[in-house]
C-alpha cells in the first residue's frame, strides 16, 4: 500500500532492510525542501519573520511527537541525533549520577549495541553491575525470567520493545508494572517498535523512551529522547554550548535553559526535525494499528512460504513483528545477501549490531528481512522464488 | 581463465580450504581482521624463520571470496621470503585495484581478476593481505 508515495520504489528494487532504515515518502523530502527553499533560517532568533517561522515549525514537531507517543507534555520531548544519541544522553546525563556503587542494570543479550555499549562504558567508570535477563528457547524475554532476575540491587531495566534481530515484541505494559513495583526505572529502546505500532508512554508508564527518525520514514540525523518530566529535570546535559544557556559570566557562573532546550546544544537538525514532523503526519494518516496488523500478516505470509523451502533455516518465525532472520543451509549469510542483490532484493547480512546475540543463538551471522507497510506479498513471492532457485547461487555471485 | 574455471578454483578453496585451523604454537605470530565494512572475521598465523615464511594457517568465518582468497594466498606464501611475500601482496593489491601487475607472480590468484567489477567485494578479496600485513608489520617492529 501507498507505494506511489515512495519515488525510490520506481527503481525496481525490493527493499527488505527497514530495520536498518526506511524509505522516504515524497512529503518528507518536500517538507525539508520547503524549509531550505522558503524559510531556512536558524531557530530561536525571533527578530525576523523567517526565523520565527522556522522556530514555530520546529516546535510544532515537538507537539506532534508528544501526541504520537501520547506524552503528557511537549517539555518531555528532546530532539537528538538518533536513538544512539538519546541512550548516551540517558546513560551519561542521568544514570551516571542516579546509580550508586553495586547497583545493577538489567539488559538482554538481544539488545542492539546502542543499548549495551553505553552501559558497559558506564560500568567501567562507576562500580555498577550489568546483568542479562535470560531469554527462552525462542530467544524471547518472558515476564517470569524478568521477575526471577530482579533483586534488591536492580535499579534499571533497559530493553528494546521490539528487538532488531529476533523481532520479539515485549510486553512493555506488564514489564513496566513489574519494574515500578520494585522501584526500578524502565528505559525502552523503541527504535524498532515506534515506527511499526502504536506507542503510549502514559498507558505503558514508560520512564525513558528513545527512537530514531530515519527508521520511521523520517530523515537521518534526528531522533527523540522522551523522559518523564521529573527525570528530565534531574538529567544533566552532556553537551554544552549555544542555544542551551540562559546566561554565563567569565567567572564561570552559568544558568542553563529549562527542559527540553537544555539538552539541545548547538544548532539542531532543523530541517530533519521538520521532516520527522511530516513523517509522523504521514504515519498517522495511515494509522499505526493498521500498519502493525498489515506487517504481521506479511510476516506470516513470508514464514509460510519460506517454511516449505528445506534449504532455508528460520530463526524467529514466531515473533510478532515484521523481522525475520534466516540463513540458507551451508551458505555464509553475506553470500546469500549478495546473491539476492542480483535480483535487486535488499536484505541485510551480519550480526545486525546485536553482537552478543551470538551467545544466545550460536549463530554469528544471519540474513535479516525487515518489512514495512509498503512491502507486498508480490515482493515476498519474488524473494521466495529467488531462494528456491538458489542452487546456482555461486554461479550468480562468482 | 574462463569464468567457469575461476568459479571452480574459488569454490574448491572455499569448500575445502587449505591450511584451515590454527596451531597456536610457540613461534607463530597471529593477527585478526574483522572486516569493518562487512562481517568476515579471520585469524591468520604465520611462522617466520630466518626471513622466510615456513608455515601459515587461518581460521574464522567468512564469505566465499574471503575464505578462498585466504586459502590460496597462504598456500602461495609458504616457503617464500618476507620480501617476496611483500612483492606478491603488492601485485595482488594492484590486481584488485585495477593497476599494473605481474600475472606470472600471481598465478592462481588471477581468479580474482574481475573482482573490481563488484566494488563491494574488493575488501573480501583483500582480507588475507590486510591480515598478513599486520603480522609482517609486527614482526618488523620487533615485537
Amino acid at each position: 500500500m501507498y507505494r506511489e508515495d515512495f519515488p525510490i520504489l520506481n527503481n525496481n528494487i525490493i527493499y527488505f532492510d527497514n530495520g536498518a532504515t526506511t524509505l522516504k515518502p515524497k512529503c518528507v523530502v518536500e517538507a525539508m525542501n520547503d524549509y531550505y527553499y522558503n524559510y531556512g533560517a536558524n531557530i530561536h532568533r525571533g527578530d525576523y519573520k523567517i526565523s520565527l517561522k522556522a522556530s514555530e515549525e520546529y516546535e510544532k514537531v515537538r507537539d506532534k511527537v508528544k501526541d504520537f507517543i501520547n506524552a503528557k507534555s511537549s517539555k518531555e520531548i528532546v530532539f537528538t541525533s538518533g536513538a544512539t544519541d538519546s541512550l548516551n544522553k540517558i546513560v551519561f546525563g542521568f544514570m551516571k549520577d542516579y546509580l550508586n556503587e553495586g547497583d545493577e542494570v538489567l539488559l538482554t543479550k538481544s539488545e542492539h549495541a546502542s543499548n549495551v555499549l553505553p552501559w558497559l562504558e558506564l560500568a567501567k567508570i562507576k562500580n555498577i553491575k550489568i546483568s542479562y535477563i535470560p531469554l527462552n528457547d525462542n530467544h524471547e524475554l518472558t515476564l517470569e525470567a524478568l521477575t526471577n532476575t530482579i533483586n534488591e540491587k536492580t535499579k534499571v531495566i533497559s530493553i528494546a520493545s521490539i528487538t532488531n534481530v529476533v523481532g520479539d515484541v515485549r510486553d512493555i505494559h506488564e514489564i513496566s508494572k513489574i519494574a515500578h513495583k520494585h522501584n526500578i526505572i524502565l528505559v525502552v529502546d523503541g527504535a524498532q517498535s515506534v515506527p511499526h505500532m502504536k506507542t503510549d508512554v502514559i498507558k505503558d508508564d514508560i520512564d525513558f523512551l528513545v527512537f530514531s527518525g530515519h527508521k520511521m520514514l523520517g530523515p537521518t540525523g534526528v531522533g527523540v529522547l522522551y523522559a518523564k518530566e521529573e527525570y528530565l529535570e534531574k538529567m544533566k546535559p552532556i553537551e554544552y554550548g549555544g542555544g542551551m544557556n540562559q546566561y554565563f559570566e567569565v567567572t564561570g557562573e552559568v544558568e542553563y535553559k529549562s527542559i527540553p532546550t537544555r539538552f539541545e546544544a548547538g544548532t539542531p537538525p532543523i530541517a530533519e526535525v521538520i521532516g520527522l514532523g511530516a513523517a509522523i503526519d504521514y504515519l498517522q494518516s495511515i494509522g499505526m494499528d493498521k500498519i502493525y496488523e498489515y506487517e504481521k500478516e506479511l510476516k506470516k505470509y513470508l514464514v509460510s512460504k519460506l517454511e516449505s523451502n528445506t534449504k532455508v533455516i528460520l530463526y524467529n518465525k514466531n515473533s510478532d513483528s515484521g523481522i525475520l532472520a534466516f540463513n540458507l543451509e551451508g551458505i555464509f549469510s553475506q553470500d546469500t545477501a549478495i546473491y539476492l542483490d542480483h535480483y535487486n532484493i535488499c536484505v541485510r547480512a551480519g550480526n545486525h549490531c546485536a553482537k552478543i546475540l551470538k551467545d544466545e543463538i550460536n549463530i554469528k551471522n544471519t540474513c535479516r528481512i525487515s518489512l514495512y507497510f509498503y512491502n507486498t506479498k508480490e515482493e515476498i513471492d519474488k524473494l521466495v522464488e529467488a531462494l528456491e532457485k538458489s542452487d546456482d547461487l555461486f554461479k550468480v555471485i562468482l | 581463465m574462463d569464468r567457469e574455471l575461476k568459479r571452480e578454483v574459488i569454490l574448491d578453496n572455499y569448500n575445502n580450504p587449505y591450511h584451515k585451523g590454527l596451531k597456536g604454537e610457540a613461534g607463530y605470530k597471529k593477527a585478526n581482521t574483522n572486516n569493518e565494512s562487512c562481517i568476515d572475521n579471520i585469524d591468520i598465523e604465520l611462522k617466520i624463520e630466518d626471513g622466510k615464511v615456513v608455515d601459515a594457517n587461518f581460521d574464522g568465518e567468512a564469505c566465499a571470496i574471503s575464505t578462498s582468497a585466504t586459502s590460496i594466498f597462504l598456500r602461495k606464501i609458504i616457503g617464500k621470503s618476507v620480501s617476496d611475500v611483500k612483492d606478491l601482496i603488492e601485485n595482488y593489491e594492484h590486481l584488485i585495484d585495477e593497476q599494473e601487475y605481474d600475472e606470472e607472480k600471481l598465478g592462481e590468484l588471477m581468479v580474482y581478476d574481475t573482482i573490481y567489477m563488484q566494488p563491494n567485494r574488493k575488501h573480501c578479496a583483500l582480507l588475507p593481505v590486510d591480515t598478513i600485513k599486520k603480522i609482517l608489520k609486527e614482526v618488523e617492529s620487533g615485537d
